[in-house]
């Protein structure tokens, strides 16, 4: 076995170009599987890095304008939007709220409310920094994962007090370096939010962790960093003045077994309070579901590259073919000096297999370097950190062995059934 | 006859038996057997080789010296006829066990060397082995051996194409010697070689035959090549005609 190998490096050695001009379609076939596949791991995984982040598991309950259907004179359903927005009788109340978690019992793992306040910005002698201001439920906190460094987290039954937690970026940023963290807490500063100048005392300090932020921060434009500003939700109700209900909430699950149904469930829930609601309805979405979505998607242009990929193989696998039925001709005489001294069919055959192998694996190795590399540089210009799917590397090769095998075998068997006269004879 | 004389006859003759190398019953072979063009090339020839032999078998080209030269070295079947090698018998055999005749019982060496391009001498000369499944290292001691048998071991890392025609029938030989076989087939050994390499090749059998033991068939159109060999078979439209000594046999 060994000796086949040595002698197929040997010729192809001997014929460097033809075997590289062979090797071009597999490489291009293996190199094109590779390279889209390691774009796609490298996508597939930065979207998974990002939405797990963002609780991909949670649920979003949320208020959508019913679209009213209108009859015209074609007979043409055209669908009709009347954009606006809910009113106080519209939004989803804290009632609802309280029934669904005890229709569904231990299936609500969580329900996270939050109140937007917009965003707001401190500016002082020693330094400026820009928030977005949430009013959040204490259940909020469960679920996201925020590092308290400092103080303590503000409870529901600070609902009404001017308290917030702001994270280590701010109070540097805000207070210029004068107050460290762990003294901020208990500081105070004069901010504008929600359309009103007030004092906010500083209840605690989390650690401002840039790779939470995700997706977001890729839309922050400046380097300045706008970290989130948490408030009581009873600040940021009324703050904003209202105290109707929300407009979208988001569920955390808790012991479900089938999440496609407690999806369902929780909005066929929250919907039937809504059936005599002409303009409001209400859906839920999970990030799971967007991201499963998205996964197959991705799948299917995987599949497409793959099948384009899979003729260039299968015409490269020709191309190895011809390449072999050609050096067989060129080596006539030595396969019938091989069968003078003793040299079996089996052995001939085994020789020219192994040769046809050789090329495809080199090729095929080659062909994953190419993917690899052009993958990387795809996933770098798009933004991604690469990743090269292991799994689709090892297939690449046996494959490309595969090939060599197929494409090999009906030249090496004619080469094995070679009378050695014949082929002793040949000029 | 009595019964001990029968015994000892039947054991003279088995002994006789095993001293034989070849034979050959009635060899016949026809070509496009069955067709208008049918061509019978071998009319029935009876050959007996003993080991130790050293046999010239001379002939005109179309006389049917290569084909029955073929079906000796078992790269060919005969039509009609019986083919004892080293008492095994030849006849009907499968591919595979003609393969493995050639590779134990018998060693070429062609008029055009024949030996394996971009390979060594070296490598060339473990061939046969290789296909005889011997060990790395036995077949890298004993490929040393005989090529400084021939006396061309300074030379086992070069490639044919830097051998001159003499050394690589050399290395040719020490390659047909390797797995010792029952005998060596020399085809027009000196057909490509000048008369001074001619000489030096002819030794290396003689020495081969004499001091070896190696039982030896060479197959030439030359009568003065044939002359030194101890007998002499000449073939003539397929049959054997004439069998006598040589008259310049010569001992090294």
């Amino acid at each position: 076995m060994f000796e086949n190998v040595r002698l197929a490096l040997g010729s192809l050695r001997a014929n460097k170009m033809r075997a590289l001009l062979t090797m071009l379609g597999i490489i291009i076939g293996i190199g094109s599987v590779i390279a889209i596949m390691t774009v796609g791991e490298s996508l597939t995984g930065s979207l998974n890095d990002s939405m797990s982040g963002l609780g991909a598991s949670n649920l979003t309950v949320s208020l959508t304008q019913k679209s009213s259907d209108d009859e015209s004179a074609g007979g043409a359903r055209v669908r009709m939007f009347a954009p606006s927005t809910p009113g106080a009788d519209d939004l989803m109340t804290d009632e609802m709220i309280a029934e669904y978690r005890a229709a569904f019992g231990s299936m609500v793992g969580a329900i996270e409310l939050t109140e937007s306040l917009g965003s707001g910005t401190v500016e002082s002698a020693a330094g400026s920094a820009t928030v977005t201001a949430t009013g959040v439920n204490e259940e909020y906190y469960l679920t996201e994962e925020l590092e308290l460094l400092y103080g303590r987290l503000p409870a529901d039954s600070d609902g009404g007090r001017r308290v917030a937690l702001v994270s280590d970026q701010f109070v540097e940023d805000a207070f210029g370096g004068t107050v460290s963290a762990v003294n901020a807490v208990g500081q105070s500063f004069q901010m504008s939010v929600g359309g009103s100048l007030s004092t906010w005392y500083i209840l605690g300090v989390y650690r401002y962790d840039e790779e939470e932020t995700g997706i977001v921060s890729l839309t922050a434009a400046s380097d300045e960093v706008i970290t989130t500003m948490y408030v009581p939700l009873g600040t940021a109700k009324a703050v904003n003045g209202s105290d109707a209900g929300y407009q979208s909430f988001t569920v955390v699950g808790g012991t479900v077994e089938d999440q496609e149904l407690f999806i369902s469930e929780t909005e066929r829930f929250f919907a039937s309070y809504y059936t005599r609601n002409d303009s409001y309805t209400v859906e839920t979405s999970s990030l799971s579901s967007l991201l499963e979505t998205m996964t197959e998607m991705l799948g299917t242009v995987q599949l497409a590259i793959s099948a384009i990929a899979a003729i260039s193989l299968l015409v490269g696998g020709i191309g190895v073919m011809n390449i072999m039925l050609v050096s067989i001709t060129e080596r006539t005489r030595e396969i019938g000096i091989r069968k003078a001294l003793g040299a079996p069919g089996s052995a001939i055959r085994l020789q020219f297999i192994v040769e046809a192998v050789v090329i495809c694996l080199i090729g095929g190795l080659l062909g994953v370097a190419v993917g690899v590399g052009l993958g990387a540089v795809a996933a770098d210009l798009m933004g991604f950190p690469a990743r090269a799917s292991v799994e689709s590397i090892l297939l690449a090769v046996g494959f490309s062995m595969g090939i060599g095998l197929f494409f090999g075998y009906y030249p090496a068997n004619k080469a094995a059934k070679l009378d050695p006269i014949e082929a002793l004879r040949y000029e | 006859m009595d019964r001990a004389q029968q015994i000892r006859s039947a054991a003279e003759s088995a002994f006789d038996r095993s001293q034989e190398v070849i034979r050959m019953e009635g060899i016949t072979k026809r070509y496009f057997e069955g067709k208008e063009n049918e061509l019978e090339v071998l009319h029935g020839i009876d050959l007996t080789v003993k080991r130790g032999d050293f046999v010239a078998i001379v002939g005109e080209s179309g006389s049917g010296k290569s084909t029955l030269m073929n079906i000796i070295g078992a790269l060919d079947r005969p039509s009609a006829g019986r083919y004892w090698l080293d008492g095994l018998d030849v006849q009907d055999q499968p591919d595979r066990v003609m393969s493995e005749i050639r590779n134990k019982k018998i060693g070429f060496v062609f008029q055009t060397f024949n030996l394996i391009g971009r390979t060594t001498a070296l490598k060339n000369v473990e061939l046969p082995m290789l296909y005889g499944h011997v060990p790395q290292k036995e077949r890298t001691r004993r490929a040393m051996e005989l090529l400084s048998m021939v006396g061309m071991a300074d030379r086992a890392k070069h490639q044919p194409n830097e051998l001159s025609g003499g050394q690589k029938q050399r290395v040719a030989i020490a390659r047909a010697m390797a797995n010792d076989p029952a005998i060596l087939l020399a085809d027009e050994p000196t057909g490509a070689l000048d008369s001074a390499t001619s000489r030096t090749v002819m030794d290396i059998f003689h020495d081969l035959n004499r001091n070896h033991g190696k039982t030896i068939l060479l197959i030439t159109h030359s009568q003065a090549l044939a002359e030194e060999c101890p007998r002499i078979l000449t073939l003539m439209d397929g049959n054997i005609v004439d069998e006598r000594r040589g008259r310049e046999v010569r001992y090294v």
